[in-house]
């Protein structure tokens, strides 16, 4: 048996008292529905610190991985110089190039406003709403319904549409889709998703790496020397298999709600959650999956480009809650 | 000499203290004004455009005279109208006479299809819809900043540094109906 909230349609565990996804109160006959906290500057004040948090979280793993492996391919302090240097690195690149190279991975286009006047004209209405500087703006050429925003910050930030996505929705409802995104802009989501995708993806890189090498030859040069290499050995193994799992746990658990948060912040830019739910519910039909999204990417689109999210059940690993219970939650604000 | 040390230390944290506090509200006051400029920059966006619109859509519309003459009698109006109360019921009318026009532009199938009025039709579309998110922001920072000044401790210093509440503005009563209008 699971409680049902009454406000989004979620699953909960029985023994919950409040909505895990949307806080509304689960017990009794008070459906009356909490407005979820929001306040932008408590959102951003959060993810600024989110993301120190998780950015030292996730560095130590990578450190911890980058020791024991040096320790057991026998480059001793190697490892975590190896691991150091990687991870600051892929920041680096990530913090300042990380923009275009999420829209070069995304097959995205630079558009200007001769060609696509409309969807110019919402972006720049919705800055004005947020107070915030217009962002580059960007179609992927699919039939694929998706959106998402990206960058380090709002002076440095940009926005993608799908050329499918655009066509489906009127003015009204892509109006409520640029507010999405800009509220990711506005929560500084963009640095946080884009970061953590990094150090997310290198900590996979890392793991993938050292498991394909046990498996693949490099087991029989490597006599163990030393008594404690086996140890070592089931060590490495347990983190190689664990630490991408555990990053991309904590990735994705701050990704769901960040989801809502955007949500919410985009019916406060636009003060018509009603056009952001119709366009969910567009999206919610199409069965056509985005080819040039990926695992390192799924975290930032607007709806999850590669699971198709009908059902109410939830797991740890997802991106994004249900579009369900997202519609409803926007249709009771 | 400890004691000294200490009454400084309280008088340096307690000076700093009210220093930040200034800044956050001489920067929260720059943001309103500023968010009131930027109405101001949508308002000017809208009186550039009415002359194109005039200007292509009087050769479709010799009977409809009047509808146009209105709208650029709003336009002057609108645009010397002086103080913020006279210019709001001017802007108020401006948005009126606009979407009589474009009601009456529904009845030319020929004029409809044109691009230019197209055109046209999707950047007042915008500029309407600019005009009021930059009244929101503008009306979102003024409430920030009212509860900022008015909250304790800030009152305190926003009293003796002789900071003062924003006026809202507020819409008038026609226009209410409809704020967001979607001229097609």
């Amino acid at each position: 048996m699971a409680k049902v909230c009454q406000r989004c349609g979620y699953y909960n565990k029985n023994s919950k008292k409040a909505c895990v996804l949307c806080k509304t109160p689960l017990d009794g006959e008070n459906n009356s529905t909490v407005p979820m906290k929001y306040s932008f500057y408590e959102v951003q004040a959060s993810n600024r610190r989110n993301s120190v948090i998780l950015m030292f979280f996730l560095f130590v793993i990578l450190i911890v991985l980058g020791y024991f492996i040096g320790e057991y391919f026998e480059f001793g302090i190697f490892g975590i110089i190896i691991a150091f240097v990687v991870s600051i690195i892929s920041g680096l690149v990530a913090y300042y190039g990380g923009k275009n190279i999420v829209m070069a991975m995304s097959g995205a286009r630079k558009v200007n406003r001769e060609d696509e006047t409309e969807l110019v004209n919402v972006v720049e209405e919705m800055s004005i709403a947020g107070g915030l500087p217009v962002p580059e703006i960007y179609i992927i050429e699919t039939d694929a319904m998706n959106a998402f925003a990206t960058g380090r910050s709002p002076e440095h930030s940009a926005v993608a549409i799908t050329r499918g996505l655009m066509s489906k929705l009127n003015r009204e409802e892509l109006t409520g889709v640029i507010a999405h995104e800009m509220s990711h802009i506005k929560h500084l989501d963009i640095r946080f998703a884009m970061l953590t995708g990094v150090l997310v993806g290198s900590i996979v890189m890392i793991s993938d790496f050292t498991l394909r090498f046990f498996f693949f030859g490099g087991k029989k040069s490597r006599k163990s020397k030393k008594g404690g290499n086996g140890i070592i050995l089931i060590i490495v193994l347990v983190l190689a298999i664990i630490s991408p799992i555990l990053a991309k746990l904590i990735q994705m658990s701050i990704s769901r709600k960040r989801e809502l948060l955007a949500d919410a912040g985009a019916a406060e830019l636009t003060r018509n959650p009603e056009s952001l739910a119709n366009a969910l519910e567009k999206m919610s039909l199409s069965t056509i999956k985005l080819q040039t999204a990926s695992r390192a990417t799924q975290h930032m689109y607007i709806v999850n480009p590669l699971k198709r999210v009908s059902s109410k059940s939830h797991s740890l690993f997802d991106t994004h809650p249900p579009l369900e219970s997202r519609i409803r939650i926007l249709r009771s604000m | 000499m400890i004691a000294l040390v200490i009454i400084l230390a309280i008088a340096v944290i307690f000076i700093g203290w009210i220093i930040s506090i200034y800044n956050k509200l001489i920067k929260n006051k720059n943001i309103v004004k500023n968010a009131w400029a930027q109405i101001d920059v949508q308002l000017k966006r809208r009186y550039d455009l009415i002359p194109n619109l005039v200007e292509v859509v009087k050769d479709y519309m010799s009977y409809e005279q009047e509808t146009l003459e209105n709208v650029t009698k709003a336009r002057n109006m609108a645009m010397n109208a002086q103080g913020p109360q006279k210019q709001a019921q001017a802007e108020s009318m401006l948005t009126g006479a606009l979407k009589s026009l474009f009601a009456v532009v529904e009845n030319y199938p020929d004029l409809k299809a044109n691009e230019n009025v197209m055109k046209l039709q999707e950047e007042l579309t915008s500029t309407e819809n600019r005009i009021s998110y930059a009244r929101q922001f503008y009306n979102d920072g003024v409430m920030r900043f009212n509860t900022m000044i008015e909250i304790f401790p800030n009152s305190i210093i926003a009293g003796s540094f002789n900071f003062k509440n924003f006026e809202f503005f507020e819409t008038p009563e026609e226009e209410r109906k409809n704020v967001k209008v979607d001229l097609r």
